[in-house]
């Protein structure tokens, strides 16, 4: 298959009309901006709807309610625009609406900076929005992934009829790379007979799409139903790579674009003679904690969180590993990228701490 | 082949991003796997704006580089920046048109490339990038020459074929000057 060099924005963008969506709703943010303007271009092209809404909760109230006439929609942001979608996320969930939302992050907290970030992993993890909330959050640390995880989170939002995050950061957004448009094999889904699509004289009931319920023991049961959900995603839907990790007396688990630096850190140290291997979750929700409570529990002396933010996936790997092994953090923020030889030298320093 | 880790730097519109995004384009003919990362932030208008390419035959992990094996210098401030970050026995790659200073290192080797005065001697300033990446290409041969040249007549079809043999010379400029500096 061709190989073709891609913006990841672009990429993204294209990946998401690829995978049927026509209905895009955004609002200008960098590091992002590629992406509805490729949607503005192409989409109209491929016809579907481009609206640069007035504000991001124009945008992801948009999307709810293309989503509620059963058509494929999304919103791409970055993590301040983010923040304001996330009420509509939230409602999306309460009526069990799919729908794609992408945030290409950068640094915070507010407005920030503009530059790569990932501070977001509360946000996105735990639900920005109000309410027990979860959605499948999809991490790529590359434009193929990238690419790629845009068909699955169509197909995974319609099949659970709940919104999906992709959660890439500003370099993803901004760098080309080579990539290959594979030929998806989209999942068995079910019909959307649920959609507010018009009766047509076809169907006696109407159907009506809501996040209100005000009888307590009605809400709470949809709460149980959502519930049931959140564990079949937590059952089929978790992914993760790892380079390494049979002998490695060091894992580093990191996620986008710091798990390329942590891979090429720990390529370095395993030159020099130490074990070191590397956990990419491809996704952070559901999070690979099996995987590494049964690797906390092998020859593995330690684990080293590595993210551009303060430390906020590390919680993840602390609630995985238990007391079972020590776990260590290196981050770098506020938009700063880190270097190889940082999280070589913070990896070194914990792989001699933890002999 | 060796590992290629280059980081281009000068004024916006002198054609950095775009020499790297030919360097990256024909690493992608070639088969090698490749990135590109430009620098963005709050960039000023006539500032100066640097990319980073990799070439490789592995995949490619950390897709910023802090040691490059080569540096691409298109402006004076991008000197200044970016000679400390060349690897030892690096190349840098200088628009000696616009950078009046030597390298300061004697650790690494620099070729000196007029690339304006080629590019005006030709009677087209826009071919300036086009010399550069001539020289990057003939003296580091990371990269065939006639993958550049069939991208040359790809990126100008139409009314704009007129320019591939404007392009072809320009390109034949850079190599011609890299290596007659190599000899």
């Amino acid at each position: 298959m061709k190989r073709e060099i891609w913006k990841g924005s672009e990429a993204i963008a294209e990946a998401a009309i690829r995978a049927g969506c026509r209905g895009f709703f955004g609002y200008p943010i960098t590091p992002q901006n590629e992406i509805p303007e490729y949607m503005s271009l192409k989409m109209p092209e491929s016809g579907g709807v481009f609206v640069q809404a007035e504000s991001e909760l124009a945008a992801i109230n948009m999307v709810y309610g293309a989503a509620a006439s059963g058509m494929r929609a999304m919103t791409s942001s970055s993590s301040p625009g983010i923040s304001l979608k996330q009420e509509g996320i939230s409602y999306m969930v309460g009526a069990e609406l799919p729908g794609v939302i992408v945030n290409v992050m950068r640094g915070g907290p507010g407005l920030g900076s503009i530059q790569p970030g990932q501070s977001d992993y509360f946000q996105a993890t735990r639900g920005g929005g109000n309410g027990d909330y979860h959605m499948v959050v999809l991490a790529p640390a590359n434009l193929q992934e990238a690419v790629d995880v845009m068909f699955e989170a169509f197909d995974i939002a319609d099949q659970y009829r709940n919104p999906v995050l992709v959660l890439a950061d500003g370099l993803i957004g901004q760098m080309m790379e080579p990539i290959v448009w594979k030929e998806h094999t989209p999942r068995v889904l079910p019909d959307k007979t649920w959609a507010a699509d018009g009766r047509r004289g076809e169907r006696e009931h109407n159907n009506f799409i809501t996040s209100l319920l005000l009888a307590a023991d009605a809400c709470e049961a949809r709460n149980i139903r959502l519930k049931a959900k959140f564990d079949e995603m937590e059952q089929n839907e978790c992914r993760w790579e790892e380079i390494g990790t049979e002998d490695a007396d060091l894992i580093l688990v990191s996620y986008g674009t710091p798990s390329r630096i942590a891979q090429s850190a720990a390529e370095q140290l395993r030159a020099q003679g130490l074990k070191v291997g590397l956990l990419r979750p491809i996704t952070v929700w559901p999070f690979p904690t099996a995987r590494i409570r049964e690797l906390a529990a092998g020859k593995c002396r330690g684990f080293l969180a590595v993210e551009m933010s303060q430390g906020q996936m590390v919680d993840d790997v602390r609630l995985a590993v238990g007391e079972k092994k020590p776990v260590g953090f290196y981050g770098r923020c506020g938009g700063v990228v880190p270097t190889v030889s940082e999280v070589r030298l913070a990896a070194e320093k914990f792989y001699q701490e933890v002999q | 082949m060796k590992k290629r880790e280059v980081i281009l730097s000068g004024f916006g519109g002198q054609g950095v991003m775009s020499i790297g995004k030919n360097l990256a384009e024909a690493g992608v003919v070639e088969g090698l796997e490749v990135s590109w990362v430009p620098s963005y932030g709050p960039e000023m208008r006539g500032g100066t704006a640097n990319c980073t390419v990799i070439l490789s035959e592995e995949r490619i992990g950390a897709p910023l580089v802090e040691q490059a094996t080569e540096i691409v210098v298109m402006n004076r401030p991008s000197l200044i920046k970016f000679e400390p970050a060349l690897q030892p026995g690096g190349i840098a790659f200088i628009n000696s048109s616009i950078v009046p200073d030597k390298v300061t290192r004697d650790d690494i080797q620099a070729i000196y490339v007029p690339c304006d005065a080629i590019a005006k001697e030709l009677g087209n300033p826009k071919v300036a990038n086009m010399v550069m990446l001539g020289a990057y290409v003939g003296a580091t041969e990371a990269l065939k020459v006639e993958t550049i040249e069939e991208m040359i007549h790809e990126m100008f079809t139409g009314k704009k074929a007129k320019l591939v043999p404007l392009n072809l010379e320009a390109l034949q400029r850079g190599i011609r000057c890299a290596k007659e500096q190599l000899a």
